[in-house]
């Protein structure tokens, strides 16, 4: 990877932890903490599995919701104060300052699920008092949610390259609840005919899939992962990630930043 | 400069902790105000096929909610002696439906469903239909089987499908082997204490939550004294046939060579005979599913739950 790329990416992500960014870190540790003290007293038999769908999904929607406010402000924030013209003053490609961006921002969002992660294994210890052999699967939803946030990054970072931030935010948001529905969005699809059939076909497919990568319902019931699905998610949110930034690059290189 | 920045700080706290407090205070006045018509008692949504589309995909946390709204709206209805529970079977079809491989909501809702108020909602057809949607989804738990079947046995008193249940169940690979023996016995001898017992002996010996094995105790209890009564009603009655009167206590049934020494109920309390001849214990309120030795006219109270022994 072009050095440069390194330093915009290492910049981006100090620019996010001096935004105080990972300061979410707190409101997730009350709140699973919370969750795993109190539900025992609330309710019958589901301490453990309140304590992996609770922190999963908390994991993914504080990461969607930092990815997406972080991911538009990217492009825009650096043209209206003005910094970007100084980066591209130097010899820095324009595709390389987005692919740095993403790269900073995706590393961020890393670092955020790791302590959060932690935090999970914690309350997990803390409700069962033992791991077991099946809790590994955790760690395929953490990091199918990691593979969500790039593609969310990448999306986030498509919109802020040619919209302002509140179009992006607006944009991301609701490619993600769409996604979240691609599998309702495949089976209308399968209901229509004709024309209707094609264009709901082509938007199921051409939509980012979320659905196939939540998996926090099957891992809180100990279900077993294919490696084939480990594999096949793993290329998916990486083909669709690179196309994602190839329409950020490919709009970016045209923008006219006079 | 300093003085008027801290005389703003010390306003600006105080207002603080008053508002606070004032809020406080008027939200538990004006809780007071509005009728009780809570919030356990309203459904906004009853759709689940919405709500379960409204979770983003995050349905397993949607369902845990749901469950723990559940078990607070049964343990408040339960609390207060309601005779109702409208909310019940639709909250338990959301969370089923948000999450189908929830076994508590199957479990513990069969045994919220099922049994007569005050003790459940009164719907054992419900309880059914949850507990094969749950033998649907997790045709691997026999643990379902054996509460769909104890569900058959305890309230319809239908021991031929209760049977054919526990014969299902018996035959999910890893089943536990009295899976067969209930069966079995089910088929041959459904009415008996003796089956009543082995039921009941059953959930406390496989169940893990507390709960549970506590009302399988207080069960036990009631299968003994029920059995007890039983037993001790046929000895006045013979007793009456023989005499041409009722005795005039169980004392004196002592004395026939049917009973060794003064019967006495789990508590250690002995039992009391009326002049009708009808057997009672002392103390029906510790006993709260025993269906004989109750005073006539008698309304039970909430149950009460005694530790393991």
């Amino acid at each position: 990877m072009s050095p440069r790329i390194v330093y915009i990416a290492a910049n981006t992500f100090r620019e996010a932890v001096r935004d105080r960014v990972l300061y979410n870190l707190i409101a997730f540790a009350l709140l699973l903490s919370g969750a795993a003290i109190f539900v025992g007293q609330i309710s019958i038999d589901i301490e453990r599995l309140v304590v992996i769908n609770l922190g999963l999904t908390a994991v993914s929607l504080f990461g969607v919701v930092i990815a997406i406010f972080i991911g538009i402000g990217l492009v825009s924030k650096e043209i209206e104060k003005r910094t970007l013209y100084t980066v591209l003053s130097r010899p820095v490609r324009r595709w390389e300052f987005i692919v740095g961006k993403f790269f900073g921002l995706a590393g961020t969002l890393v670092v955020n699920t790791f302590f959060m992660a932690v935090g999970v294994f914690g309350a997990l210890l803390y409700v069962a008092h033992k791991f077991s052999k099946p809790d590994a699967l955790i760690l395929v939803a953490l990091y199918f949610i990691v593979l969500e946030f790039l593609i969310i990054c990448s999306l986030a970072l498509l919109f802020s390259s040619f919209s302002s931030p509140l179009l992006s935010a607006v944009f991301a948001f609701s490619l993600f609840v769409i996604g979240s529905f691609a599998d309702d969005l495949r089976g209308f699809a399968g209901m229509a005919h004709g024309i209707t059939r094609w264009v709901a076909t082509g938007a199921a497919y051409l939509l980012p899939n979320f659905s196939a990568l939540n998996v926090i319902s099957a891992v809180a019931h100990q279900q077993p992962m294919s490696s084939q699905l480990i594999l096949q998610n793993t290329l998916y949110a990486l083909f669709y990630t690179a196309m994602a930034l190839s329409g950020a690059v490919l709009i970016f290189e045209r923008r006219n930043l006079k | 400069m300093q003085t008027a920045r801290q005389r703003t700080t010390i306003v600006a706290a105080a207002s603080l902790v008053v508002s606070m407090a004032a809020s406080i205070l008027l939200l538990r006045h004006i809780d007071r105000l509005r009728p009780q018509a809570s919030i356990e008692d309203v459904l906004y949504i009853n759709s689940p096929k919405t709500i379960k589309r409204a979770s983003l995909g995050f349905d397993g946390l949607m369902a845990c909610i749901y469950w723990t709204r559940t078990v607070q709206y049964f343990g408040h209805r339960h609390f207060d002696y309601a005779h109702t529970y409208n909310e019940l079977a639709p909250l338990l079809e959301i969370t089923t439906t948000l999450d189908p491989h929830l076994l508590p909501a199957y479990q513990f809702g069969a045994s919220f469903l099922a049994p007569k108020p005050p003790g459940g909602a009164g719907q054992p057809e419900r309880a059914i239909h949850l507990m094969e949607y749950g033998i649907q989804n997790n045709s691997d738990n026999w643990q379902l089987y054996y509460n769909l079947g104890f569900v058959y046995y305890t309230e319809l008193k239908d021991y031929r499908k209760a049977a054919e249940v526990f014969e299902r169940g018996s035959k999910v690979p890893n089943a536990h082997p009295f899976m067969k023996i209930l069966a079995a016995q089910m088929a041959m001898h459904a009415g008996d204490f003796a089956t009543a017992r082995m039921l009941w002996s059953a959930t406390y010996e496989t169940a893990r939550e507390s709960n549970i094995r506590q009302n399988a105790v207080e069960h036990l209890r009631a299968v003994q004294v029920d059995e007890d009564v039983t037993h001790l009603e046929a000895l006045v009655a013979e007793f009456g046939e023989r005499t041409g009167r009722t005795p005039a206590s169980v004392a004196e049934l002592v004395e026939t060579p049917h009973l060794r020494g003064i019967p006495v109920d789990p508590d250690g309390d002995a039992y009391k005979l009326t002049p009708e001849g009808r057997v009672l214990v002392e103390n029906p309120d510790d006993f709260p599913f025993i269906t004989k030795g109750l005073p006539p006219g008698y309304k039970p109270g909430p149950p009460k739950f005694h530790s393991h022994s």
